[in-house]
């Protein structure tokens, strides 16, 4: 144990190395080609995300999670296939923190003009390289700009909320116990909103449902959420939805338990073929092109997407949307469900429609309100049935 | 159900893993070696355990192919300590990032992947036993071969002459060379062995826990096997019940949350690390007496003991 320590640091280092690039699997993907003709015509001052070569996604996941990831990765590809023409370059694993800034940095430098950050988490390097390059459209995906938006930002995202409102009814149909269950990582918004309206979509078709959530503070830990799948099973709750990347394990526990499932991010009818009612899944492909097309026109700047962009049932094609049913399903459950969509595409309808009251019987939205989605993806609340405490 | 028998039904559940790696450390560090690479061991061997299953559809294939990951990625720890005289602790850390590299990098694949898993059997009669039967006999079958390997290991250690072999190896090395024997093999197939539980136990948590390969799965259960085994004064039926008490402690979070009990998410979070702090305060000195003298050249290389 004595001369060697020298060696011993050129393998640290050696193994950092390894590990970086295993950890960065930075993967590229189309063909390099001239960039698109677009309004800018090489004066000075072109509109923001024309004239690239490029366009750059970045996900904190790996591509193929079977879930949120995944659905981003496939979107991407749409993209490519799409406009052939435009070099796609994607990041697998991007963290959401400053190194998230040095990857978009780096595409952009590769010649990208178009940026989606596509984890909620992303959104303040997202502002950073925003803020920095006024030639680059930066997109996010799922969070909220405060405030005024610059003109090269902005985010977009599904009304998350209305297929899991759905999925609840039909959860609230089947449950036995009157105990469902909801695994969720963080009390994000976007998450609590999808617990809120599981829970109200279920109250909707049976008053005496209750929601019970467990957090794993992780997107994907399985070991932490095969715990919470069986302490959740184990009080006696026969349907569990989720809010996880990695949804396999919790699936699987609750078909071997033979509790109900409610998927999230992906169709998981085939880990519970008995199991399975419906869920919510992502078809991204559409909007991301739509985003694109207007970017590479030059009017991204004051257009829709310029904007925290919701698009829902009420306004044209929500990119959630719900997954196949189960074998259970009974036809005066999909009958329900289906009034249920078309009372949510009115222009007074909304999952959250008033009176929704919070867990302490505080009136969040009150009787008749029909708030609109910034108004409920600005406020994090449980409501009443849901049990779980949110940090304060 | 009740709370206590919930967390206790979970500490056998979540620690089993845990079990099998910290009785592997135990090997490794009766002979003299410490392993920090053992979180990396467990990673290797949820991967090749998940992807062998996957694979081969047999999970026992899995079980072996864990125990070969988790063996060979200890080999190499092995080599460079014990061959090239690295030092031990920033050794385990490389074997550590390389089991984290290794398995992010061919991990990707398997990810989604569906297995046919180890499911739990309940033991007929004894598994309808009050408390006990939930307990103890409703497991899979990795789990009901923990229960042997603990006091098999104790066996082996404190009443073969292989364990004599392995304890002289980390009390004092020049008494075995005397006795004809080669220190340097008996360390080798230590940590080798050693490596190869903590495999098993990362297969156990891939394909009889979790049933689901997700790159960093172990998530620090690997650290906690090595702070374990010191606090478990290097005795490996001592380090079982450690293992339980992780397992249990893990378990406490979901289990109060799913009874609603009101207390912020991060707070119960918190709750394993807060154990182990707890019994190394109250346990810290004295154990470090009961250390394989061998061991103490690598910790007395840090500041203060």
């Amino acid at each position: 144990m004595r001369s060697t320590r020298r060696r011993t640091g050129a393998v640290l280092v050696a193994a950092l190395a390894m590990m970086t690039a295993a950890c960065s699997s930075n993967s590229t993907t189309g063909e390099t080609t001239a960039g698109t003709s677009a309004t800018g015509s090489g004066s000075g001052t072109s509109a923001p995300g024309t004239g690239g070569k490029a366009i750059g996604f970045i996900f904190v996941g790996p591509k193929d999670d079977v879930g949120y990831n995944q659905a981003a990765y496939d979107g991407s590809q749409e993209v490519a296939a799409a406009y052939p023409d435009l070099k796609i370059l994607t990041a697998e694993n991007v963290p959401e923190d400053d190194n998230a800034a040095r990857v978009m940095e780096d595409m952009i430098s590769k010649g990208a003009k178009i940026i989606f950050a596509t984890s909620y988490g992303h959104l303040d390097p997202a502002a950073k390289v925003a803020a920095a390059h006024p030639d680059v459209v930066v997109v996010q995906q799922g969070n909220l700009i405060k405030g005024t938006v610059p003109a090269n930002f902005g985010t977009y995202f599904g009304t998350v909320y209305e297929p899991v409102y759905l999925a609840g009814i039909a959860a609230g149909k089947a449950t036995r116990t009157n105990k469902l269950g909801y695994v969720y990582a963080f009390p994000i918004t976007q998450t609590t909103e999808n617990i809120d309206a599981f829970q109200l979509g279920a109250a909707s078709v049976n008053p005496d449902v209750q929601t019970f959530t467990v957090a794993t503070s992780d997107w994907c830990n399985p070991g932490k959420q095969a715990a919470a799948a069986d302490s959740l099973l184990s009080e006696g709750v026969d349907v569990i939805s989720q809010h996880q990347d990695c949804t396999k394990t919790i699936i699987e526990k609750a078909e071997a338990k033979g509790a109900f499932t409610v998927g999230y991010h992906a169709d998981g009818s085939g880990l519970a073929p008995k199991g399975w009612l419906t869920g919510s899944e992502w078809n991204w492909g559409p909007l991301y092109i739509d985003i694109v097309k207007t970017a590479l026109a030059g009017t991204f700047t004051g257009s829709k997407f310029n904007d925290n962009y919701r698009v829902g049932l009420k306004t044209g094609d929500n990119p959630f949307v719900q997954s196949t049913y189960g074998p259970s399903v009974t036809e005066e459950t999909k009958a329900l469900i289906e009034a249920a969509k078309v009372r949510i595409s009115q222009p007074d309808g909304s999952p959250f429609k008033g009176p929704v009251v919070d867990q302490d019987g505080k009136v969040i939205f009150p009787e008749g309100m029909t708030p609109d989605y910034v108004a409920i993806e600005s406020q994090t609340f449980f409501v009443q049935g849901v049990v779980g405490k949110l940090p304060t | 159900m009740d709370l206590l028998l919930q967390v206790l039904i979970g500490a056998v559940r979540g620690g089993t893993s845990i079990l099998y790696a910290a009785l592997g450390e135990t090997i490794s560090e009766r002979a003299g070696v410490i392993n920090l690479g053992t979180e990396g061991c467990m990673l290797v061997g949820a991967l090749a355990g998940y992807a062998a299953t996957a694979t081969s559809g047999d999970p026992w294939v899995g079980v072996l192919g864990g125990a070969a990951a988790g063996g060979a990625l200890a080999l190499i720890h092995a080599v460079l300590v014990l061959q090239r005289g690295a030092n031990q602790l920033a050794t385990g850390l490389v074997v550590l990032f390389l089991g984290l590299g290794l398995t992010s990098l061919f991990g990707a694949a398997f990810v989604g992947e569906s297995i046919n898993a180890f499911t739990p059997i309940a033991i007929p009669g004894l598994s309808s036993i009050p408390w006990l039967g939930d307990i103890l006999f409703n497991h899979d079958p990795l789990t009901y071969l923990s229960f042997a390997v603990g006091p098999a290991m104790w066996w082996l250690l404190y009443r073969s002459r292989w364990g004599l072999l392995v304890r002289a190896a980390g009390e004092r090395e020049e008494v075995l060379a005397a006795y004809g024997h080669s220190p340097l093999r008996v360390r080798y197939l230590a940590v080798v062995a050693g490596g190869a539980l903590a495999g098993i136990g990362g297969a156990q948590l891939s394909t009889a826990y979790a049933n689901a390969w997700f790159e960093n799965m172990t998530a620090g259960r690997g650290f906690i096997a090595v702070a374990l085994v010191i606090f478990a004064a290097w005795h490996p039926l001592r380090a079982m019940g450690g293992a339980y008490l992780f397992g249990a402690a893990l378990a406490l979070s979901p289990a109060l949350q799913a009874r609603g009990v009101a207390i912020n998410q991060f707070a119960l979070d918190a709750i394993p690390y807060v154990v182990t702090i707890g019994v190394l305060v109250v346990l810290g000195r004295k154990r470090m007496h009961a250390a394989p003298e061998g061991l103490r050249k690598v910790f007395e290389m840090s500041p203060s003991s």
